[in-house]
């Protein structure tokens, strides 16, 4: 274990700004993409059920 | 040939006439890509004397002076072979220590000493904990003391 | 010989494709998760204090993996441009734009991540040097094959112009991972090669190769969840989409 208590953890030796910096970043980007993607899943069902209903109408 | 082939192989000449195209770019840029001079280059007259240009190397054990008032610093950069000295006044990096790899940007003077007005530090792609490099120290050490008794 | 091609180009049609991937992606999300929390932990918990940086160099563990994510996601992308080119397969090309905003966002880690270990190692955010700008032409390179997609209205031509632009792009990849070795850079060396031993402490380099695994379950994921939606966006007038028994609710 590197760290004595939890202050000592978030300043990171006192590079907290950059360590904290470059991990929530990351992380929020890898948060953000699947929750973009499941908004564009969602858009292109909706589209797709429009066209069954107009394929059904058109037969 | 039948058309598939065909493209495949426009496509596999296109790619290697970009391919040389590239290297030879890459190769007429080779000059300007230098991102720093060794002394030793500088010695040699390699470095532009009109502008501002960066020299690396590493921080001579035992050069750095700093100016009691202010935050002048003298230290020599050195690749083993040549070495120059450059004059800088602002803060430095954390890890610029003596013995460690530097990059400073600067002019050099008239009288052979780099003015420098940004200095970074250039460190080397080892990672261990602090235990482990004073191992290592150590038995570097003693493997000198064995080589010149 | 020939019913192993029919096979093949069967799984490269996209009705087919779309249910397999759906089953892929929470395997590899899973994988990701797990992978993601170990690798954390040993970057956090287990890594020791470097010598030199102090704990600034636990940026590592996103840096590394994240920049090499951002190279070999660019190969695959390429590959699977190339590869609808000479084919001409509907799927290829779908695979090659499902990639590509995820190599994006890894190479803008990559220099995010970068810069902020620059800055208190070695006293800069940014530096032109050939390492930190031949990234840079990467991001640029990706958000460039993006941008040619969705400029071309017809999505057969723009998926033959965007794979010529992503071919042309790899002659950039190799010259990220020497450009340390060929030129006098800022950046450091490589720490971990095929030629020699890795220049790292154990449980550093265990962090940082979990890590990596992480994201590239996490890439291979996202690719998949991706590639159903363009899937879904380009074929929703044929009938294996309309018949498909999935719906937005």
């Amino acid at each position: 274990m590197n760290w004595g208590s939890g202050a000592e953890f978030f300043s990171m030796g006192g590079y907290g700004f950059y360590v904290w910096g470059s991990f929530l970043v990351t992380a929020a980007c890898l948060a953000a993409e699947p929750l973009l993607l499941a908004a564009r899943r969602r858009r292109a069902l909706e589209r797709l059920q429009a066209e069954r209903q107009r394929h059904e109408a058109a037969a | 040939m039948k058309p598939r082939h065909k493209r495949l192989a426009l496509i596999g000449g296109g790619l290697a006439a970009l391919a040389v195209a590239a290297a030879l770019v890459l190769n007429a840029f080779q000059s300007n890509l230098v991102f720093f001079f060794s002394p030793s280059q500088i010695a040699a007259g390699e470095a532009p004397r009109d502008r501002a240009f960066r020299v690396g190397g590493l921080v001579q054990a035992g050069s750095v002076k700093r100016n009691p008032e202010g935050l002048t610093v003298n230290f020599v950069v050195t690749d083993t072979a040549k070495d120059i000295t450059v004059v800088y006044t602002g803060s430095l990096p954390d890890l610029f220590r003596e013995g460690k790899g530097v990059v400073a940007q600067g002019k050099l003077g008239a009288d052979g000493v780099f003015r420098a007005t940004e200095v970074l530090a250039k460190h080397d792609e080892n990672y261990m904990p602090p235990d482990a490099q004073h191992a290592l120290e150590q038995a570097q050490k003693a493997q000198k003391s064995l080589r010149t008794p | 010989m020939s019913n192993r091609l029919i096979n093949w180009f069967r799984y490269g049609s996209p009705q087919s494709f779309y249910p397999l991937a759906g089953r892929m992606v929470p395997w590899f999300a899973a994988a990701a998760a797990v992978t993601g929390a170990a690798g954390l932990w040993i970057a956090f918990f287990v890594a020791p204090t470097d010598a030199q940086q102090g704990e600034a160099y636990r940026i590592i563990f996103v840096h590394v993996p994240a920049s090499w994510l951002s190279m070999f996601l660019y190969i695959v992308m390429a590959c699977w441009a190339g590869l609808g080119l000479v084919l001409n397969t509907r799927l290829s090309a779908m695979m090659a734009h499902a990639i590509a905003p995820t190599g994006a966002m890894f190479a803008f880690l990559s220099l995010w991540s970068g810069a902020l270990w620059g800055r208190p190692t070695w006293g800069t955010y940014w530096v032109w040097d050939a390492r930190l700008t031949s990234e840079l032409v990467l991001f640029f390179l990706y958000l460039g094959y993006m941008a040619l997609n969705a400029a071309i209205d017809d999505p057969r031509r723009a998926d033959r112009a965007s794979a010529v632009l992503a071919l042309v792009g790899v002659v950039n990849v190799p010259v990220i991972y020497f450009s340390v070795k060929w030129w006098n850079t800022l950046h450091q060396g490589a720490s971990v090669s095929l030629t020699r031993a890795p220049s790292m402490a154990a449980t550093m380099l265990t962090g940082m190769l979990v890590m990596a695994i992480a994201f590239w379950m996490y890439s291979i994921a996202v690719a998949l969840m991706r590639v159903r939606s363009i899937m879904l966006e380009r074929e929703a007038h044929t009938d294996w989409a309309r018949e498909l028994k999935e719906s937005a609710a």
